[in-house]
């Protein structure tokens, strides 16, 4: 392969530095199609955006406003109270941020600081485990057995599911996802700041809290970031557990049944896009999934820009 | 482990003994810390075998040898930096100011409040200047006031020569000071808990030789308050700042088969390098091995 590269006159020139043609093809076409796998994804977004955008337009041009105020969903009847469905959505991830966090930043706290390796080698398989529960099966896990045990004996509310039951089990979700995102970002921490600091005569409780988590800032607000979008975003146990089937009136009571954005979407399209009712409802569909994403997008993209006004970088 | 009898000392407030402290001196011989047959262990593998020799008050002790020799480990002995090693164990005499620092009742955290450590590599927090030096302070409890510690932090960064340097910019991320500052940085926040001994683990070895001179000066200047124990890989320096050196080699273990510490002679500096007694020493510090 080296004849045709060769200077005539035999010597070293330019000529022999030369790429080889086909190598650089080859780069090339390597560098085009990882362009283009980049680009479905991108593509993919925009439809999805596209498609939602479409039909909730329809919703928002020709919707009467003062039925997206009222006492509850009931979209059949062309009722369409969305703050219905915010709240319950707030609710429940509230709910599931109070029971994920403390459990979750603990395990991690455990498992980064304090475990000795023989302990964290048989507890971060579990932890694994809890994280690939189907959501379903943790929904007929809140309904029943949070809901009767817990909701029922200890807050007085119904056995037979509601916003706290459902915001528990998404709690018990993503307390794997807080614990394995805090562990990975504590355990990225260098060595050296944790010795600096017990060098100093700092207890490891001091070290964890004063040094080892403002260290680890930006990766705790990621997890607990992803775990909000995924308790806003939880569909399955929240529609099993929620305690309400089709219909909601407003509530911002925890004990009471209701329905999240999501869960009210899917009563509504279950299985079939053959929504029966009002000449809107289907739009509706789009238009709570509009506002869905948005509050996803914007929680996002807050928690960047917050994360990059607190992170210690190291 | 074994024990020697523990004598009370009044600055490790240890509940040993405390009527013989008006009868006995602080410390026999100016002696800070013992050293008698210490092994060091990481799980099954030994580290060190059986060291045994004194570090002395107000001197600069160095600990010079080839990689793997032992050296950085017997360091982390001195203040159970070790401990934070799940799989190290101690066993022989290791005595601060006569007490037994491995006395299942010692705290560990009560011996690293009196024996400072600087690492090798710089590690600031990512803090401002400021923060760094007042970690310590701030979790020993040492200020009450704001205006103590302000005192504190000023008066640590004028011993590490660094005042000048950063007074303007307390505020600012240390992480934004340059190799050697960060050292001297690290050096002050040390020196900011007032301990009784520095420990330092080659402080100079990711510093250029400006930077080295700086906190050569800076040992020299501070060991009158306090005792020194250096690592250090370059003979030079220890040849240049300290008042004993003593040297480890790394050993087959016959029993074993693993290679393993071991302290080779202990002497003043000038008879480490001008006269030593073990042809090993001799050929280490003339560059003819390691």
């Amino acid at each position: 392969m080296s004849d045709t590269r060769v200077d005539p006159a035999g010597g070293f020139s330019v000529e022999s530095l030369k790429a080889n043609p086909r190598q650089a093809r080859k780069e090339r076409l390597i560098r085009d199609s990882l362009g283009a796998t980049a680009l479905v994804s991108v593509l993919i977004s925009g439809l999805i955006i596209w498609s939602l955008f479409s039909e909730a337009y329809t919703f928002i041009v020709e919707v009467d406003w003062g039925s997206v105020w009222d006492i509850g969903w009931f979209p059949r009847r062309g009722i369409y109270d969305v703050k219905t469905l915010i709240v319950a959505s707030l609710i429940i991830t509230g709910i599931a941020m109070i029971v994920a966090g403390p459990l979750g930043l603990g395990a991690a706290i455990y498992l980064s600081e304090y475990a000795r390796p023989g302990i964290r080698r048989t507890l971060k398989p579990i932890l694994e485990i809890l994280a690939g529960i189907p959501s379903v099966v943790l929904g007929f896990f809140a309904l029943k057995w949070i809901a009767p045990n817990l909701v029922e004996s200890i807050f007085g509310g119904p056995a037979a599911g509601s916003l706290l039951a459902a915001g528990i089990g998404v709690g018990v979700l993503v307390i794997p996802l807080v614990a394995s995102i805090s562990e990975d970002a504590m355990k990225a921490v260098p060595m050296a700041l944790r010795e600096a600091s017990s060098g100093l005569g700092a207890r490891k409780i001091t070290t964890t809290v004063r040094v080892v988590l403002p260290a680890a800032v930006s990766g705790l607000m990621a997890a607990f970031i992803v775990a909000i979008s995924r308790a806003l975003g939880e569909t399955m146990i929240v529609f099993m557990a929620g305690g309400a089937a089709q219909t909601a009136v407003y509530t911002h009571s925890p004990l009471d049944g209701s329905l999240t954005m999501t869960a009210g979407m899917t009563s509504l399209a279950r299985g079939t896009d053959n929504v029966v009712g009002e000449g809107l409802t289907f739009q509706s569909l789009f238009f709570v999934g509009l506002v869905l994403f948005v509050l996803t997008f914007a929680l996002n993209l807050f928690s960047d820009r917050f994360v990059h006004k607190v992170r210690e970088q190291y | 482990m074994e024990q020697a009898e523990p004598e009370a000392s009044p600055r490790l407030g240890l509940d040993i003994d405390r009527t013989v402290q008006t009868a006995a001196p602080d410390f026999v011989g100016d002696a800070v810390f013992e050293v008698e047959d210490l092994n060091v262990y990481y799980g099954d593998f030994r580290a060190v075998h059986g060291a045994t020799f004194t570090v002395y008050k107000h001197e600069i002790t160095a600990m010079i040898g080839p990689s793997g020799c032992g050296k950085t480990t017997v360091l982390r002995c001195f203040n159970r930096m070790n401990d934070l090693i799940p799989t190290a164990r101690v066993e022989g005499r290791l005595d601060f100011q006569n007490v037994p620092i491995y006395d299942p009742r010692v705290d560990p955290v009560e011996v690293r409040r009196r024996i400072g450590m600087v690492f090798q590599k710089p590690n600031p927090f990512p803090k401002s200047i400021y923060d760094n030096i007042a970690f310590g302070p701030r979790v020993t409890g040492m200020a009450k006031k704001k205006s103590e510690l302000d005192d504190i932090v000023e008066q640590s960064l004028n011993r590490a020569a660094l005042w000048d340097e950063v007074h303007d910019r307390m505020k600012d991320s240390a992480l934004g000071l340059s190799g050697g500052q960060q050292q001297r940085l690290c050096i002050a926040r040390a020196i900011a808990v007032d301990p009784d001994v520095l420990l330092m683990d080659e402080p100079c070895s990711a510093l250029d030789p400006i930077a080295t001179a700086r906190i050569e000066d800076l040992m020299q200047e501070i060991k009158n308050d306090y005792t020194i124990v250096i690592v250090t890989h370059n003979m030079q320096q220890a040849a240049r700042i300290s008042n004993r050196t003593a040297f480890f080699t790394a050993q087959l273990d016959s029993t074993t088969d693993q290679r393993c510490g071991l302290l080779v002679e202990y002497d003043r500096t000038e008879t480490i390098f001008s006269n030593p007694s073990d042809e090993r020493t001799e050929n280490y510090v003339t560059g003819r091995f390691g």
